[in-house]
């Protein structure tokens, strides 16, 4: 038996805590006390589980992708159907457990960060589900990546503030989104997306992700009689890759495989791959691994994928990399876009620009294992909010 | 053993509440618009009447700051200011004859990655008298707190309006001065205060020995007033960066600089109560 993390102080190991001015204290404590207490009430579990299935369609298959395994001619492959989610993500899944949450604290309004938009749209969607005023904080580089999904937060009623400090990035939306919440803790919730920032937010986005995994392994039991020997899923904070991780923990034998973005190559200034390049340092309210300078400024990332593009990873993925219960590999943005076409080509499924670095891995490591072998792919997103970005960067000289 | 001198910050507070005065605390960003001319700031904030100044270390991600703060620590980073050049700045300005007490203002990951035994053995070195880490809740502190007490360094904490059932765990392990919020949000000036401020300090007050000061969005001389009758020293951070900000185009020029440096001077001076 491994240990439980995280502890009552949220630390992985040396990883997480609390990092956070006084005046975010209180509402960290208020939100930890209130999440503990519903946590285990079958009243507020029934009613997410109610969600997930009646308004999202959970559960998602488990799809064995024949031709993506013949092509590629070793281990067979699944594909975890994230993407078939309502709004076209895991995103959705976290969002419902928190915007519940919000209601039972009885605060009003929710706001949240979003780098590609997935969350905010995720975000926005519960918020109308539920009817709470909403406000997505996006970094404006992104608002012009993703002009798609800055429309459809728009239709479902959220106002989308588009954040123009910094790096104007993902970590600036949610710089600017724990900085509006300091002013509004007594009315507002914030939605983070991602398994990173204070404690108790690393742990809760966790547990309300594990249905990924939780519902792989029944899945995979029922398909195979066994299970996975690998599980591979796309890092950014690390929402979607701890969901399917976390049940399979214990389970020494399946291999936990993360994929970072390596952006234009790790060697290169333009990478978001924290853990092949970072090192440990606080960002955002916890202790992780990190892109900083040698004097402790947190560098910009880089990567074809908004979602990807984030300097910092959640702290339980930098716990479980240092305990080496996960491995961590670099994809290109080439790489990435390389697995995107594939996919889409054998078996019509495009993934969203940050699952395919998570099928490019599987791309370099299926083949030199056996056909008895068994990887899942968590395929977190589809690949609809991509297209432009695709078009722009074939336009840039690049062919696909 | 040598008997170790007194902190200039504690002489500070205990002479000006001998007189009855209240510390008037300015704030600037180390580096803002650039290293030397932060040593020009310094010196007209003393000529102007501080009492104590807080140094801010810039950084690329100030969770606590609201945008003017964000402006001049993206402005200092260009010079790549980093701790360690805070702590120099803080020496030349003794070695021009600044006598005013120096509190450091850091985001905790730089003091991190410098290496924490470093940090204060420098700080120390430096004769900085106090330090204010705002995202290191006392829950994260305790190495850091016995390291900064046996360097002699305050550790000052941050309390909030709702740190309520914190507080006395917040007091017994406060150094130096006790910082309460003026109210909740980032750095940035503001037109008004909430009359429950003044509930909220007074609370503080009757719960600790140490002075208290308040800070956030604190900006014009009616403001200090407000603040000054009901406790021990006020903190002026974003107003005084504006006014930095404003005379940019007189402090980058060698031959207007006196002028701009005038007017922070001038604007400080009337904060003066």
């Amino acid at each position: 038996m491994m240990k439980q993390v995280p502890d009552e102080h949220g630390r992985f190991g040396p990883f997480g805590g609390r990092y956070v001015p006084e005046t975010l204290m209180n509402a960290l404590i208020e939100l930890e006390e209130s999440y503990l207490k519903y946590k285990d009430d079958p009243e507020f579990q029934a009613e997410i589980a109610y969600l997930l299935k009646q308004y999202s369609g959970r559960e998602t298959p488990l799809y064995y992708a024949e031709r993506l395994t013949e092509h590629l001619g070793g281990a067979k492959i699944y594909l975890k159907r994230e993407d078939l989610n309502h709004t076209g993500a895991h995103k959705i899944n976290n969002a419902i457990g928190q915007g519940i949450l919000a209601k039972r604290m009885g605060k009003q309004k929710v706001i949240a960060e979003t780098g590609a938009g997935q969350h905010g749209v995720a975000t926005a969607t519960v918020a109308a589900l539920l009817g709470l005023e909403c406000k997505v904080f996006m970094g404006e580089e992104d608002t012009k990546r993703q002009q798609l999904n800055v429309f459809r937060m728009k239709l479902l009623g959220a106002e989308v503030v588009p954040v123009m400090s910094g790096t104007r990035t993902l970590k600036d939306a949610c710089n600017e989104a724990l900085r509006y919440w300091v002013s509004n803790v007594h009315d507002t919730f914030y939605i983070l997306g991602s398994a990173t920032g204070p404690h108790p937010y690393p742990m809760m986005v966790r547990n309300f992700q594990r249905v990924i995994g939780d519902e792989t392994r029944k899945q995979i039991l029922e398909a195979e009689g066994r299970l996975p020997d690998m599980l591979v899923a796309a890092v950014g904070g690390g929402s979607n890759a701890i969901g399917m991780f976390y049940p399979f923990v214990e389970d020494q034998d399946v291999c936990l495989v993360g994929v970072e973005a390596a952006g234009k190559g790790v060697d290169t200034d333009f990478h978001a791959a924290t853990m092949t390049k970072g090192t440990k340092g606080v960002f955002q309210g916890s202790m992780s691994y990190l892109l900083q300078d040698a004097y402790g400024q947190v560098l910009p990332a880089h990567s074809i994928s908004a979602g990807l593009d984030y300097p910092g990873i959640g702290p339980e993925h930098s716990y479980l990399k240092d305990i080496e219960r996960a491995k961590y590999y670099p994809i290109t943005d080439r790489e990435a876009l390389d697995a995107l076409q594939l996919l889409s080509r054998t078996e019509g499924i495009i993934p969203a620009l940050e699952s395919a670095h998570a099928v490019a891995q599987v791309v370099k490591m299926a083949p030199a294992m056996s056909r008895g072998e068994i990887i899942v792919i968590c395929l977190s997103g589809r690949g609809d909010k991509d297209v432009e970005s695709i078009m722009a960067y074939t336009e840039g000289g690049e062919t696909v | 053993m040598s008997v170790m001198a007194e902190n200039l910050l504690d002489a500070t507070f205990a002479k000006l509440k001998a007189a009855g005065n209240t510390a008037l605390i300015p704030f600037v960003t180390v580096g803002d618009p650039d290293p030397e001319i932060t040593l020009d700031i310094l010196t007209v904030l003393e000529e102007a009447g501080a009492d104590v100044v807080e140094l801010g270390v810039p950084y690329s991600d100030p969770l606590a700051d609201g945008p003017v703060i964000q402006r001049a620590s993206e402005r200092a980073l260009v010079h790549g200011v980093t701790v360690a050049s805070c702590i120099e700045t803080a020496v030349k300005a003794r070695e021009r004859g600044i006598r005013l007490p120096f509190v450091l203002f850091t985001y905790y990951n730089p003091v991190l990655q410098m290496g924490t035994e470093r940090f204060f053995a420098e700080l120390k070195a430096a004769g900085i008298s106090g330090l204010i880490i705002p995202d290191l809740p006392y829950e994260e502190s305790e190495e850091v707190l016995a390291l900064a007490d046996a360097a002699d360094v305050k550790l000052i904490p941050l309390v909030a309006p709702t740190s309520s059932g914190r507080i006395a765990q917040i007091l017994a392990r406060a150094r130096g001065f006790v910082y309460c919020v003026s109210s909740l949000g980032v750095t940035g000036e503001r037109a008004t205060f909430h009359a429950s401020v003044n509930d909220f300090i007074a609370s503080v007050k009757g719960q600790t020995d140490l002075p208290v000061a308040v800070g956030f969005g604190i900006s014009s001389r009616e403001q200090v007033e407000r603040f000054a009758a009901i406790c021990d020293g006020a903190v002026v951070g974003s107003a005084i960066v504006r006014k930095i900000e404003e005379s940019l185009p007189l402090l980058t020029q060698p031959s207007t600089r006196e002028q701009g440096l005038l007017q922070i001077r001038d604007f400080v001076a009337k904060l003066r109560l």
